[in-house]
């Protein structure tokens, strides 16, 4: 652990993968922004790989003040040991108050071994991080401008405010798709810190063998607007309504886990706590009951249109449109209307 | 060549099955109210380890930290195959954030001794934070590979490893000793054995037996109670029943990485989910209203 260090920087952990960077990065960068302009300190990314040096542009330009880069053929390939020393040494010599990185396997993977070797705190899959002072409670102490660190425990029944009073920095993994990406700006300029991390051979324990990418062919996260069927569907054949709705608007097509354990659709299409996370312009819910871990995975899209026969379902109390109603009648409907909208 | 695993598991509160009464007005969680589960990822690991045995010949350990109720999974790892099973309980464990838990695991680890794998869960379903697995491997100064998924080859000290990275699947090679944590979708988990159900479902912790003894026993001074459960234990211990328990001192922790102090998070605020019912618009289903509902879209840009 560090000590407590009120004037340390605010660091992300900029995830990248064969030259190019992790979209996380990049949220994370905007939420780090203005973390530390709230501190009045500066912003660094840690970027480390091969050849990664002109990722560092785009750092700057969603906000870095500086990144701190390792360079070595070896860490061309991500394994954990080689890049949890590169952090700690790092974090060792800098002295951030802040490091946040990607809740993604890759960061889930690396930040707790981080955090076992440091001593210091860790807190997964935040939804939020705000700066705020506390109270601690026994001694009446106030501590200024703690991070709090806000996730969704118990299977997503309670959200719990963390918080890491002394042994700094305090770190946390935000999950995909919650901090909104800031708009680049691309003259931006800061500061390339080369460091030079002693890296042994014993420090690289594993061979990799074999490797095989699939890339995710929905692409949820990136889509503006989203139709999601739920178990209200009722069937494989009735999903086809789902996809004509998806398509009338251009959007992309979700489902809650009901609808995909129930086969109406691959799984790669879930939207929840243990699917994607998604905060789309336009979400339309159909059929879908609106279970804590689905809401979880959507409630902060900035429209949510529910539709659903049964007017007590959950999914209403997020809801800014509802739709009591059988949605076999309510889609067509609503494709005719999005057919016959006025123009703009 | 034979292999010795050792299988971290955990008793979770079913947290897929959760009712309004687990919740307290004040936000916090009545976990008595809630019914326990083996971890389900936890399983996973079991049946891998188990699988390992099968092929190669070795041993399986159980090891959990909990209260003494936890050593019902202990008793369904000995039912699904586990050779030994072992319950870490201390009161001056609770509260312990992730840090602290792995700390206390290494510690059993070291104690238990020579190993070549220590499974684990991906995550448990109660904190969903995948962080005990690899601060445990640190803690251990051993390697660790994640969200395992296959064990493809062991030959001597190298074990060949795919795990599933979200974006795609690698095969690793690593030397033993080594940390794994396995998914859910690594296949099929083995049910209870009913030869081995009758033979376990009799074994007990002394923590249970003293429970059980005072339970049974209301007017037994405390004397008489330790007394009885310890001719229990010995009846059981006789019969290869009697389940290990250790406490912090039994594995050498230092009390001050374990429990609260050895926690560096603090849980400042707990909130229940509850549905903010902030109202929504109320759209008729009908031709009108839909359109209406399209209109309000495109006019506030949320509909290009």
């Amino acid at each position: 652990m560090i000590p407590v260090n009120r004037s340390g920087e605010v660091w992300v952990f900029a995830e990248q993968e064969e030259g190019s960077l992790h979209d996380i990065a990049l949220e994370l960068c905007g939420k780090a922004r203005q973390l530390a302009d709230q501190l009045g300190v500066k912003m660094a990314a840690v970027l480390s790989g091969w050849n990664v040096r002109e990722l560092s542009q785009r750092l700057f330009a969603h906000g870095a003040d500086r990144v701190y880069l390792v360079e070595d053929r070896r860490l061309e390939h991500y394994q954990t040991q080689p890049y949890a020393k590169i952090l700690c040494t790092l974090i060792d010599k800098h002295r951030p108050q802040i490091v946040i990185y990607g809740a993604t396997p890759l960061g889930r993977d690396l930040a707790p071994r981080i955090a076992s070797a440091m001593k210091a705190g860790l807190t997964a899959d935040c939804t939020a991080l705000e700066i705020s002072d506390v109270t601690d409670p026994k001694t009446q102490q106030v501590h200024k401008n703690l991070l709090l660190q806000i996730r969704p425990a118990f299977g997503g029944n309670i959200i719990a405010t963390i918080v890491n009073w002394d042994r700094w920095p305090q770190m946390a993994t935000v999950r995909e798709g919650v901090m909104p990406m800031l708009e680049p700006d691309m003259r931006r300029t800061g500061e390339i810190v080369e460091e030079q991390v002693a890296l042994t051979d014993a420090d690289f324990p594993l061979r990799l063998v074999e490797r095989h990418r699939e890339p995710r062919k929905v692409n949820l996260k990136g889509a503006r607007t989203i139709v999601a069927g739920g178990g209200g569907v009722g069937s494989k054949a009735n999903f086809r309504i789902i996809h004509e709705l998806a398509g009338a608007i251009g959007g992309a097509v979700g489902a809650s886990r009901a609808a995909v354990d129930g086969g109406y659709i691959g799984k790669e299409h879930q939207v929840g706590q243990t699917g994607t996370t998604v905060r789309p312009a336009l979400y339309i819910a159909c059929g879908i009951s609106g279970a804590v871990q689905h809401r979880a995975g959507m409630e902060e899209s900035a429209k949510i249109v529910a539709i659903n026969w049964d007017k007590e379902a959950p999914i209403f109390g997020v809801a800014h449109y509802g739709i009591v109603g059988d949605l076999n009648e309510v889609i067509p409907k609503m494709i005719k209307a999005l057919k016959e909208r006025p123009k703009e | 060549m034979p292999y010795d695993s050792i299988v971290c598991v955990k008793q979770v509160p079913d947290t897929a099955n959760i009712t309004g009464e687990a919740m307290r007005p004040d936000g916090t969680v009545n976990r008595a109210a809630l019914p326990t589960v083996f971890n389900p990822d936890d399983l996973h690991a079991l049946e891998m380890a188990l699988a390992v045995r099968e092929a190669h010949g070795g041993t399986v350990t159980v090891l959990t930290m909990g209260p003494p109720k936890a050593g019902e999974v202990l008793r369904e790892a000995l039912y699904r195959g586990a050779d030994r099973a072992i319950l870490l309980t201390d009161r001056r464990a609770a509260a312990s954030d992730t840090l602290a838990t792995s700390y206390i695991l290494s510690m059993a680890v070291r104690k238990i001794g020579r190993y070549d794998f220590v499974f684990c869960g991906r995550q448990a379903i109660d904190g969903d934070t995948a962080q005990v697995g690899p601060q445990t491997a640190e803690k251990l100064g051993i390697p660790q590979v994640t969200y395992l998924e296959q064990v493809v080859n062991l030959h001597e000290n190298i074990a060949r490893l795919r795990r599933n990275v979200g974006s795609g699947w690698e095969v690793v090679e690593v030397r033993l000793p080594v940390l794994v944590t396995v998914l859910d979708t690594a296949g099929l988990v083995r049910p209870p054995a009913a030869k081995r159900v009758l033979k376990y479902k009799r074994a007990r912790t002394p923590s249970e037996l003293l429970i059980e003894v005072s339970r049974e026993n209301p007017d037994f001074s405390d004397q008489q109670k330790e007394a009885e459960a310890l001719r229990r234990a010995e009846s059981l211990r006789c019969r290869g029943l009697m389940l290990a328990e250790w406490n912090l001192d039994d594995i050498g922790a230092d009390l001050a990485w374990c429990g609260l102090s050895g926690s560096p998070t603090k849980v400042h605020r707990v909130q229940s989910i509850v549905l903010t019912k902030q109202g929504y618009t109320e759209i008729p289903p009908t031709d009108d209203g839909i359109r209406g509902l399209i209109r309000e879209l495109v006019i506030d840009h949320t509909l290009g």
